[in-house]
């Protein structure tokens, strides 16, 4: 038999080997065939402080993380004392004996019976894949994976100390409490990340230039690039500060490649002025940006949605944008992709949103269909286009033919200031009108590839959830909680946040009784927008910017309580 | 050597006298004389009356924003690094706005060559004290003088050890051409800092004030003796050097990179066959 749902939750200081623990762990259950949603919430320290790395495992497809904790895997005595209130009534807590706190259901490892200090991390595994009743060789493979080529003896020396935890835990005669109900699928899936997605995505799409600033959470996207740079052939650059980095990003992409960056709200302000060149010089560039909570440096390591308004309005003047909003980490990878299309075929800014929850948070992923994964065929047929070349050459759609440098005789001239069709500098105030013009109209082309909001459940509901990003799963599972007691329930949910078509949503909107917005951030941003939108004025909402991600039972509570109905 | 006419010959927006009337067609002679058609090479500008430059000849432009010409440039170079790139723009974009790029592009070496018309004053704002002026330099936004130092570009570049670093003065044009040339000619990154008088709004460094003082170096001058060039570099009041004051032979940025070795990246396919290699490593 064994359970169908466990959340185990792993928690230490920073530099307790909690990562690896946690990494090499998730590993192993996605090649045993189960499905995870990892949260990970960290203090913006190298060493020292609280730590957690959560995992909700199950044999069934699950799309969101759950706050009530099956097993406290505790590498420190504090770890017991924060977490105790948050434990499920089945539940258990692994422990270094040494902490040896006075609980009902901890379970005393004596570590130092069969492991060093550098090989504890090794026994924690060990006793760990009996817990879970998972199979030792694939656990043990996972770890050899992590720590690459050893050298035989550190091998060997891994071995010993995992096999005695092993034996150690089949002595026991261990409690089932967490033992996992057997894993269904045996298809192999990639485990990735939120930003991992965005990256490979990228790739796939032909992506060749990145530059970057570090800057948490978004820093793990360039290093994924740069990971793969030697293989794939791409050029990813550590900036000298952000507003290098996009406008690098916007020189490469002018030169003929696909170009990102990535970064979080405060290194995005230093941007802003490279997104509104962007707009101008019509140049494709595609923009990632990972929330954390601000405003300034805020909470450099938790999550939050409170940069929607922000991203929607950056950049002086008046040119067209999409933004993206994936909720899963195969949104990621394929709204990363679709980022990058939109870029390249309406030439202006293309943003993707995601938050440090979907960045960090690992899921089992089925292998992407390459075969269907073209690339972005950068610029325009050079023999195709009327002589002289017209970089801004007025169109129906706006969108002029993009010519490369150096790679035809055509000359390709590009303009901060406002421009002449030909790209040079003009202060002709009725080209200037048409140029407005000639770029706005590609915004009628953006719209008309809008990805509509997802919608799930009852037609006409009782209540309605709607939210956006990372928050879909979370919503999504309340909503299937509150079918299953019997409401008449349904979720709307945004992937693209910009532009908003009300005609793909309003609809939803009005048909329900009650509609609730779920948002992570304190203003209720969405909610604001499609008001504007619209006119639909939405009176509940549950928001969170407390830097923890939303849950299904955050959601419930909420709901239950009353919290954020109209006074 | 193509003739000098395919650059073409354009109406501008500068002062009648302005210094960049003398350094225009002195690009336009360099450019002939280095065999670089107006499709084989790009310029990348910023934003004053120097930056706006390239739009009065016939090349690849993108006219950026105020202090970001290089890393647009350097975006551009590493995207194809087959195309001769120039950056031209004057001294508050390249040092005062754009001073943290020149830094880091100095330090990367990538194989650029930058155009830097100083002639230590705001021009297109109207007059303001820029990042060169000397200190005493009246102004209305510097009413008591400039209270802060100068910025000394070469003394910053050679003290880097940046690949190619030469003073030029708008008023002699052969010479002008001549560090253009071996600049577009030098591997890594080249600065050419060219005094040019702002007939409008700098009435103290005029077209005889530079003229009075400027001498070239002699053919003994060795510019790879880094401390002589640092002592050179400084000599500024009543002379004032000019000439290649430091040479330096970096590998060029773009050469680390292993995937620039066969083709630029511009050229190069996407391989699904890699793409499933690295997909794998996440299994």
């Amino acid at each position: 038999m064994g359970r169908q749902d466990v959340t185990l939750l792993i928690g230490g200081e920073a530099g307790q080997g909690l990562v690896t623990i946690a990494m090499i762990l998730t590993k192993a259950l996605v090649r045993s065939g189960y499905y995870i949603v990892v949260t990970q919430s960290y203090q913006s320290r190298i060493r020292g402080g609280h730590n957690t790395f959560a995992i909700r495992i199950s044999p069934q497809e699950i799309i969101a993380s759950r706050a009530a904790v099956d097993l406290l895997v505790a590498l420190n005595a504090e770890t017991i004392h924060l977490h105790q209130a948050e434990m499920s009534p089945e539940n258990l807590i692994l422990v270094d004996e040494r902490f040896a706190p006075g609980h009902d259901h901890v379970l005393k490892v004596p570590f130092q019976e069969f492991a060093s200090d550098r090989t504890v991390n090794v026994a924690y595994l060990g006793v760990l894949t009996q817990l879970l009743g998972l199979n030792d060789a694939v656990v043990f493979q996972a770890l050899e994976d992590y720590f690459g080529a050893k050298k035989p003896e550190v091998t060997a020396a891994n071995r010993e100390v995992f096999a005695k935890a092993i034996q150690w835990a089949d002595d026991q005669h261990l409690p089932d409490t967490v033992r996992l109900a057997p894993a269904l699928s045996s298809q192999p899936r990639l485990m990735l990340n939120g930003n991992e997605a965005i990256a490979l995505g990228a790739i796939s799409a032909g992506l060749k230039f990145c530059a970057f600033y570090p800057m948490t959470p978004s820093t793990s996207i360039p290093l994924t690039l740069q990971a793969a740079a030697d293989t794939m052939g791409l050029v990813v650059e550590q900036a000298e500060d952000e507003i290098a980095a996009i406008n690098m990003a916007i020189g490469a992409s002018y030169a003929g490649v696909p170009a990102m960056v990535a970064t979080s709200g405060g290194g995005f302000a230093l941007m802003v002025e490279g997104v509104s060149l962007a707009g101008m010089t019509e140049t494709p560039v595609f923009i990632v940006v990972a929330q954390r909570p601000g405003p300034a440096t805020g909470l450099p390591t938790r999550t939050e949605q409170g940069d929607l308004e922000f991203v929607l309005h950056a950049g002086h003047g008046e040119f067209p944008r999409a933004i993206f909003a994936p909720g899963t980490v195969e949104e990621c990878f394929h709204l990363s992709r679709q980022a990058l299309f939109l870029a390249e075929k309406y030439q202006t800014p293309i943003f993707l949103l995601t938050d440090q929850f979907l960045a960090d948070s690992y899921r089992a992923v089925v292998p992407f269909d390459i075969d269907a994964l073209d690339a972005v065929r950068v610029g325009s047929d050079p023999a195709a286009v009327p002589t002289p070349y017209r970089r801004y050459a007025f169109t129906e759609s706006g969108v002029s033919p993009r010519l490369l440098p150096g790679l035809s005789e055509h000359l390709v001239i590009c303009d901060s200031d406002e421009h002449t069709p030909d790209g040079h500098i003009t202060e002709d105030l009725t080209v200037r009108q048409q140029m407005v013009d000639k770029r706005l109209r590609k915004e009628a082309g953006l719209r008309a590839e809008v990805i509509p909001p997802a919608y799930v459940g009852h037609v006409s509901p009782d209540l309605l959830l709607v939210t956006w990003g990372s928050n879909r799963g979370a919503v999504l599972e309340a909503a299937a909680l509150l079918k299953a007691q019997g409401k008449k329930v349904a979720a709307l949910c945004f992937s693209q946040v910009w532009p908003l078509v009300p005609g793909h949503f309003l609809d939803h909107l009005q048909s329900a009784r009650e509609v609730v917005m779920v948002e992570g951030n304190a203003l209720g941003q969405l909610a604001r927008l499609i008001r504007r939108e619209t006119g639909f004025y939405i009176p509940r909402h549950i928001r969170r910017y407390d830097g923890l991600p939303i849950t299904p039972e955050y959601i419930l509570e909420a709901l239950a309580s009353g919290a954020g109905a109209v006074r | 050597m193509l003739d000098v006419s395919i650059y073409g010959n354009y109406e501008t927006a500068w002062c009648p006298g302005c210094g960049n009337f003398r350094i225009l067609p002195a690009v336009k002679k360099a450019l002939a004389e280095s065999n670089l058609a107006p499709h084989q090479v790009t310029f990348i500008s910023g934003i004053g009356q120097a930056a706006k430059a390239p739009h009065y000849l016939n090349a690849n432009l993108f006219n950026g924003l105020h202090g970001r010409s290089l890393p647009v440039a350097t975006g551009a170079r590493l995207a194809n690094h087959t195309q001769p790139v120039i950056v031209e723009s004057g001294d508050g974009c390249s040092y005062g706005e754009g001073g943290n790029h020149f830094l880091a592009a100095i330090r990367r070496n990538v194989d650029l060559t930058m155009l830097v018309h100083n002639n230590q004053v705001y021009g297109l704002t109207k007059g303001q004290a820029s990042p060169t002026s000397d200190e005493g330099f009246v102004t209305k936004a510097q009413p008591h003088g400039v209270f802060a130092m100068p910025f000394n570009p070469l003394a910053v570049a050679v003290a880097l050890q940046a690949n190619f670093v030469a003073r030029a003065f708008a008023g002699l044009e052969d010479h002008l051409v001549a560090m253009i040339k071996q600049a577009l000619a030098h591997p890594g990154f080249a600065l050419v800092d060219i005094l040019q008088p702002c007939v409008s709004f700098n009435k103290v460094n005029t077209f005889g004030w530079y003229k009075n003082r400027c001498y070239v170096l002699p053919d003994s001058y060795d510019p790879t003796d880094w401390p002589t060039a640092m002592v050179t570099a400084h000599e500024w009041g009543d002379r004032i050097p000019l000439g290649v004051i430091y040479k330096n032979n970096r590998l060029p940025f773009e050469a680390h990179f292993a995937c620039l070795q066969e083709m630029p990246l511009v050229r190069q396919p996407v391989s699904k066959a890699k793409f499933q290699e690295l997909l794998a490593h996440f299994q």
